[in-house]
């Protein structure tokens, strides 16, 4: 009975293959909605490419706009991993870079070996105490931390919208002084010219090095077994001993801090001040990254470089299509991923099955 | 005599495995014939084929000798076949006229003929000895007369062949009785019954004939009266099975565990735990008998720290348990083989090497202040997978991979890998077939010998009965008899069990 599995029948290649699966098609129906714009949808999706992965200065933008999706997808992840769905990731995520500036105006002539990582520690901080609220709530009292997180998001933007209009801001803007130059975080162009003119900055490296945190935290430490033991069984993991609120708490905290992050690339590498609006929604295009990412870190770099293309790509086919249809195109990517993983399966293993028959016939 | 089955090579693959392979079978009209097998063998697969349930790849049915496409439950049962599913098919909140009769109504215009309706019904269960409350809400009544209605379900669409998907299960030694005499009652009047059971003297004591299943193919085919257990559970298993413990009198030593007026009230206001006292002694087995839902559950949970008891103490080792975390209960001796192995026992999703470390993960061997030490559970796994005889052998396997059997042999090897001095076994097979239960009573007797206290918690008798050193009988959340040796009659034990005898008073321990 034991027999050779196809090769692609291992869970590592559908992990791969079913994602891509879901991009390729709904990039299909996409060029059907092009289509129905009346513009040609081979000549769209060329611009979209060449001009977001053809030239130094497109990566630039790109890679700017990825990096605070993987932040914030990671902090998705992490508390997926831990069974808790976060929602909160964009009020994190303002709070977070908020700190990051605030602390950055009031710390002038500190060098910038200690002021960088400073601001750093200031963005996480800031995510993780709106990490922290609602998995104390879940933890101590039951409440749901998806309603729990939508309504941190709330008092999070009117926080910061408040701060960064009234309270902190440069007089008749809605943004705050800079940051002491010290915290800046250096952008590519600096170095090589190709990428004149893009945002995209060292930051980047940090959200790199967060995944392979992220990486080593679940699956080597043993805090992270708790906290898989947890996501997957609570009641196994009551059973051997380990505390579930711990946990919970723990991995919205850390899940927190990890959106906190996206300050450094916004704040710390780009504008040097917190603005009003900054975001635009990263948190929750942040699910759709874990999501298609499959909560795995890695994934989600390569998740977070479809929707970094894609939100850069946006305005590159402006002129051709109305905007509204890169949204259209992101949400057909995510409803794909969300509902491919069943159907793309199934259908994978049946095809294989009846052609194993076909075979042994 | 004509047959009223016949199975002829029926086939049935499913994506990895061959289910029934080449199967035949044939059951005479108006007997009784058992079919038993171990876990996977094939025998439900095989009548939910006949059922309806799954078409077979290949192969014929024959229903009173004339050949049938079964495509459906709905052809079954117009050709007269009746099935009693192991879990019960019925409404709870419903009466038990209203789901006799769902989907079966007899109705006019849309109006229900309840007149007409109960009365058949009733000269029905008269006619079979089925005696049960039509009036009465499906919640509000035991599990024995939940399958006697399923049982007249069965009849009430005209049923004449009758599969009965392990019957007993859930039922105490009386309504087994009980059962076995609607069998044949229903046996005499010309019904023709097929039993699914791995329970050997239910077979010896109700079938005429009797098929064994192994892997998905008829091991043997005998008739009752020339057979005897020792021969079926040979040809189940495919080597010759010791069905009974073999162990020698218990050497008990010192309390290791006690229970002191233990009571637990849940948050509806229900107590559930009565003042349950009782001690168990390292070397000795104290069994506790009892039907499922009389404070088992709580009692085992209260011992392990996962509830807090309302009063009493609970002492091991000389150690007051009462305000221990579930962590520091272990490391003061405890092993606890948990009665949901997928709800409690398992990580499903993770490994067996995992698995393997659940509780114990902050042990030097496994982990050092941060990270894990993936060669220390690595070498772990390989070590207790060999020595449990886990299968597959790999680490890395999931244990959502595993069959039953084998996802219990991982919580037994991780849970004595403890070194503790209690184990705490609660239905510690079941669900486990012929051969992994022959394995784990061997397991538990020799960690006994080894001068463990075992407190075993199971709703089988048999297993009670055959390991148990003392035993005492739970009720209604009390410990209402305890008997100082094993050497008690089952149908004893059940009138405990039951209530029947020594209600309301709490037992004397000696």
């Amino acid at each position: 009975m034991a027999r050779q599995r196809h090769w692609l029948e291992h869970p590592v290649t559908q992990n791969f293959l079913v994602p891509i699966l879901a991009v390729v098609l709904s990039f299909s129906v996409g060029a059907i909605f092009i289509a129905i714009v009346g513009q040609n949808p081979i000549e769209v999706y060329y611009v979209l490419f060449s001009q977001t992965l053809g030239n130094e200065y497109g990566i630039g933008q790109l890679l700017f706009k990825t990096t605070p999706l993987i932040f914030t997808g990671l902090s998705v992840a992490i508390c997926f991993k831990a069974g808790l769905f976060n929602i909160g990731a964009e009020g994190q995520l303002q709070i977070g870079a908020f700190l990051t500036a605030l602390v950055g105006m009031y710390t002038f002539g500190v060098p910038a070996y200690l002021e960088v990582p400073l601001l750093i520690l200031a963005g996480m901080v800031g995510g993780g105490i709106w990490g922290f609220i609602p998995g104390y709530l879940k933890a101590k009292t039951g409440a749901h931390e998806v309603i729990n997180t939508i309504m941190l998001n709330f008092v999070a933007l009117a926080l910061v919208s408040y701060f960064a209009t009234n309270l902190f801001n440069v007089p008749a803007t809605v943004h705050t002084p800079p940051i002491a130059p010290s915290g800046k975080i250096p952008r590519f162009d600096a170095f090589l010219s190709g990428f004149e003119g893009s945002p995209v900055n060292f930051s980047i490296f940090i959200a790199i090095a967060a995944c392979i945190f992220v990486w080593y935290y679940v699956q080597r430490t043993k805090l992270g077994y708790e906290l898989r033991v947890v996501g997957l069984n609570s009641k196994a993991a009551e059973y051997g001993g380990i505390s579930v609120a711990k946990n919970l708490i723990l991995s919205m905290t850390i899940g927190g801090a990890l959106a906190g992050l996206v300050g450094t690339n916004y704040v710390m590498g780009y504008k040097y001040y917190f603005e009003e609006g900054f975001s635009a929604e990263t948190g929750f295009m942040a699910i759709a990254v874990a999501l298609l990412g499959n909560n795995n870190p890695f994934g989600v770099i390569l998740a977070a470089l479809l929707f970094g293309m894609l939100e850069y790509g946006g305005l590159v086919i402006n002129t051709m299509v109305p905007k509204e249809l890169v949204n259209i195109l992101q949400a057909i990517v995510i409803i794909f991923v969300i509902s491919s993983n069943k159907i793309f399966r199934k259908t994978l293993n049946n095809f294989l099955k009846t052609r194993r028959l076909s075979i042994e016939q | 005599m004509p047959y009223a089955i016949q199975l002829i090579n029926i086939t049935k693959r499913f994506a990895r495995t061959v289910a029934n392979d080449n199967v035949r079978l044939a059951v005479l009209d108006g007997s009784i014939h058992a079919l038993v097998g171990e876990n996977g063998a094939g025998k439900t697969t095989l009548m939910e084929v006949l059922y309806g349930l799954y078409q077979p790849d290949s192969g014929k049915i024959k229903i009173h000798e004339n050949e049938v496409t079964i495509r459906s439950p709905h052809d079954s049962i117009k050709l007269g076949i009746g099935m009693v599913h192991q879990h019960f098919m019925l409404v709870p909140t419903l009466t038990i006229l209203e789901n006799i009769i769902l989907g079966a109504e007899d109705a006019k215009h849309g109006f229900l003929n309840l007149s007409r309706t109960t009365s058949r019904i009733a000269e029905l269960a008269d006619s079979f000895s089925l005696s049960v409350p039509l009036n009465e809400r499906v919640q509000d009544v035991g599990v024995g007369i939940q399958q006697r209605v399923e049982i007249l379900k069965a009849i009430y669409r005209r049923a004449d062949i009758l599969i009965l998907d392990e019957p007993t299960a859930v039922l105490t030694p009386q309504e087994s009785t009980q059962l076995f005499g609607i069998l044949s009652e229903l046996k005499q009047q010309g019904k023709t019954i097929v039993l699914i059971t791995h329970k050997l003297n239910e077979v010896m004591a109700i079938s005429e004939h009797v098929s064994v299943m192994r892997k998905g193919k008829i091991a043997g085919e005998l008739d009752t009266a020339e057979t005897n257990p020792q021969e079926i559970a040979q040809l189940m298993v495919g080597r010759p099975v010791l069905l009974k413990v073999e162990k020698d009198k218990s050497k008990t030593g010192h309390p290791v565990l006690s229970v002191n007026d233990l009571s637990y009230v849940d948050r509806r206001g229900i107590a559930i735990l009565k003042d349950v006292s009782l001690e168990v002694s390292s070397g000795e087995i104290l069994g506790i008998a009892g039907i499922e839902g009389n404070g088992q559950t709580q009692l085992v949970e209260a011992i392990t720290g996962l509830l807090k008891p309302t009063s009493g103490t609970i002492m091991l080792n000389g150690i007051n348990l009462g305000d221990l975390s579930v962590s520091q209960i272990f490391e003061s001796g405890l092993a606890h083989i948990p009665e949901d192995r997928i709800k409690r026992g398992l990580v499903v999703d993770l490994p067996i090497k995992e698995n393997l470390i659940l509780g114990m993960h902050t042990r030097n061997e496994f982990s050092s202040r941060l990270s894990m030490k993936l060669s220390g559970i690595e070498q772990n796994a390989k070590l207790l997978i060999e020595k449990y005889d886990v299968r597959p052998p790999n680490p890395d396997a999931l244990a959502r991979e595993l069959s039953g059997g084998n996802q219990q042999k991982v919580i037994i090897a991780r849970e004595l890998s403890r070194n503790s001095k209690l184990i705490v076994a609660s239905q510690p097979t079941r669900g486990v077939d012929i051969g992994g239960t022959e394995f784990i009573h061997r397991t538990l007797v020799s960690e006994r010998d080894n001068g463990k206290a075992i407190l075993l918690i199971s709703a089988d008798l048999t297993e009670i009965l055959s390991l148990s050193d003392r035993i005492a009988v739970i009720y209604d959340g009390r410990i209402v008899k305890v008997f100082s040796d094993n050497k008690v009659e089952e149908s004893e034990l059940g009138l405990y069990m039951t209530g029947t005898k020594g209600n309301g008073k709490t037992a004397a321990l000696a």
